[in-house]
């Protein structure tokens, strides 16, 4: 263990593998002729090819992952298996992937002498949202409301762990990553079963500003993150904003504006005999008040801007779901060219 | 249909996210007003229907102020109130600056009206800062959003002066706008001076404004204080003509308006550690109130009687 930490790293494990972000991270990552090895674990087979990655089936809410870690001699975790849909089960499965997997990672990283740095997959949703938060958070901006439930909860929480891991080692390079909303063509998140459904809820009365993050720049960061030093934490969002009404005019999706009390019962109702997976409590804070990041440190730290903003990253999704029909703005152009008019 | 956009209005659609594409050039062509009109309106309203506009990282929607927010006020700032305006040149033609005004009127039109002043005669968008319970309502929270305005804390007042916003700020808050009518034309206490600190970190001017004629709008005689503990509202107004006439009690009084912009306290000679110096943040404060006190004290001997 060097005081100046090695330029390349050459072991990396990577957690959460088996899904999105996980295999496209690792197969970022094996692509660099610097990096050794690639190792991948998660709970269950990958459903992407992985390439050179090596898979280990391994459970991080068990000591095993320390076992790992240790006979690979990894130098590099990067941490992306908070999980955000609580689809694996009931909320305290999740949970206890989120909270305790970490847990077990972090004692696994402290120990390990061959540890150099740790790359963390945080939410911007650690911000909470709320009517009496700043419009645009920066890194050090604490939220007026924090979140109370959900996978935001354990995001604050395993920003928590990090710190105390920081704090015991400080020799570890550490970047913590607070994501906007991931949008890509593999992404399943809440908020794209959110945007198919057949007629899209809004909450009556609000109009979120929210922000996106395409899956290609998602992976550029966290593959730059891994192979380079950059400790701190930053916020990742592509620029720009999009109105959620402006959004869903972009996708040309019919959507009814419904009191927000109802919005939870229709969530429900959804669950039930629909099989979509209802609003959670910090999905529908966020389609009342939205949440707007500043990613600007980030942009300094990488000397990089991502390629898509918000606006082109929703324009992309929706492109790739066969979406973006919109029957009124059509009418209108055959009106307008009825009349002779210039678009 | 007032949706087609004023002449002078196409240097003031400022670019801001990506994925705007500027409104072509109307091309020269023979056609007759009528139709050009009618062309215009179907284009706004393709790019409305399409989603196709830009809004900044606050939500301000420009074209939506333009177009919805700003044809009624401008109506009652003409017709109804018949503002006029001193010192307009005050405002500078760019670059970031903090206007401070008093707060009055139960609801604060003001806020509006001053909106309108900057817009149309300034040329400038007036971003203002607001209660936090006005983003607590459904709707007016948005809305208020669209037109440009955010939530008065720090940390937004610091990023639009910053970008070279025109911010404005009522530092009185509900003191000054919830006053009763006895009270008319007394400044209330200006807040902790957060927003002498803010000007002075982001070294941008601060222009003193004084508003005229928002007392008399609805004169509140009377404060049913139950009322509004139970709504969680900070005062609930009984006016001559409210709760007495229901809906039509809403209908302000057209009382005579007049808004001076004072010349502006330049902030860029202070050493950037001032704002954390009470005393010189105090100092600052009190100049800036005895000067729209003055103000206000000139303007109301100029204008004489308030409804004529």
């Amino acid at each position: 263990m060097s005081a100046k930490p090695s330029a390349a790293a050459r072991v990396v494990l990577v957690t959460g593998v088996s899904r999105f972000l996980g295999a496209r991270v690792a197969n970022a990552l094996q692509a660099d002729p610097s990096v050794e090895r690639v190792i991948g674990v998660d709970t269950v087979p990958p459903t992407l090819p992985l390439g050179r990655t090596e898979f280990v089936t391994v459970d991080i809410r068990t000591p095993n992952i320390a076992k790992v870690i240790t006979s690979a001699r990894v130098d590099t975790v990067v941490h992306l298996n908070l999980v955000t849909v609580p689809q694996l089960g009931p909320r305290l499965k999740m949970k206890e992937i989120n909270v305790i997997g970490t847990m077990q990672l972090l004692a696994a990283c402290q120990r390990s002498p061959d540890m150099r740095r740790l790359v963390v997959r945080s939410s911007a949703a650690v911000y909470g949202s709320s009517p009496r938060d700043p419009a645009v958070f920066s890194e050090l901006d604490e939220p007026a409301e924090p979140p109370a439930s959900g996978y935001a909860r354990d995001a604050v929480e395993v920003e928590g762990y990090v710190r105390g891991l920081q704090r015991r080692r400080p020799d570890l390079v550490v970047s913590l990553l607070r994501f906007a909303n991931f949008l890509g063509p593999d992404v399943d998140t809440p908020l794209t079963r959110y945007l198919r459904m057949p007629v899209v809820p809004t909450v009556l009365g609000f109009d979120p500003r929210l922000q996106f993050m395409h899956e290609d720049d998602g992976v550029e960061v966290l593959r730059r993150m891994t192979l380079e030093d950059h400790p701190g934490t930053f916020n990742a969002a592509g620029d720009g904003v999009l109105l959620l009404s402006q959004a869903l005019r972009r996708a040309g999706r019919p959507h009814v504006p419904v009191p927000a009390q109802s919005m939870q019962v229709l969530g429900d109702l959804g669950r039930r005999f629909a099989g979509l997976s209802g609003f959670s409590p910090e999905l529908l804070r966020w389609l009342m008040y939205g949440r707007v990041v500043d990613s600007s440190r980030l942009a300094a730290e990488l000397g990089w801007r991502p390629g898509y903003d918000s606006a082109t990253a929703f324009d992309e999704f929706v492109r790739a779901q066969g979406m973006g029909g919109n029957p009124p703005a059509e009418l209108l152009d055959r009106l307008a060219g009825a009349l002779g008019g210039t678009r | 249909m007032s949706a087609a956009p004023e002449p002078d209005e196409g240097a003031r659609i400022i670019p801001l996210g990506n994925g705007y594409r500027p409104p072509p050039e109307p091309e020269p062509d023979d056609r007759g007003s009528f139709e050009r009109g009618v062309a215009a309106g179907l284009s706004f309203l393709r790019r409305r229907m399409s989603g196709d506009y830009p809004v900044d990282e606050f939500g301000y929607d420009p074209e939506f102020n333009r177009t919805v927010v700003l044809p009624p006020a401008r109506l009652l700032f003409e017709r109804w109130f018949r503002v006029e305006l001193d010192g307009v040149e005050n405002i500078p033609d760019k670059g970031g600056a903090l206007i401070v005004a008093n707060h009055s009127g139960t609801l604060p039109l003001d806020g509006i009206m001053l909106t309108v002043a900057a817009h149309d005669h300034a040329h400038r968008d007036l971003r203002l800062l607001g209660a936090d319970l006005v983003y607590q309502v459904p709707l007016l929270g948005h809305l208020s959003r669209k037109a440009g305005h955010t939530l008065a804390c720090q940390a937004d007042a610091a990023r639009l002066l910053d970008k070279g916003e025109l911010v404005g700020v009522f530092p009185e808050g509900f003191k000054g706008v919830g006053k009763p009518f006895g009270d008319r034309y007394k400044l209330q206490r200006f807040g902790r001076g957060g927003f002498v600190e803010t000007a002075l970190r982001a070294r941008t001017p601060i222009i003193p404004c004084a508003i005229v004629g928002a007392e008399e709008i609805y004169p509140k005689i009377a404060d049913f204080w139950p009322l509004a503990r139970l709504l969680g509202l900070p005062y609930f107004p009984i006016t001559p003509t409210f709760p007495l006439l229901g809906a039509l009690g809403l209908v302000p009084l057209p009382s005579k308006w007049m808004i001076q912009f004072g010349e502006p306290v330049p902030l860029d000679e202070y050493e950037a550690t001032a704002a954390d110096d009470p005393m010189t943040v105090f100092n600052l404060t009190d100049h800036v109130r005895e000067t729209i006190q003055h103000m206000l004290y000139d303007l109301l001997l100029r204008r004489g009687t308030a409804f004529l």
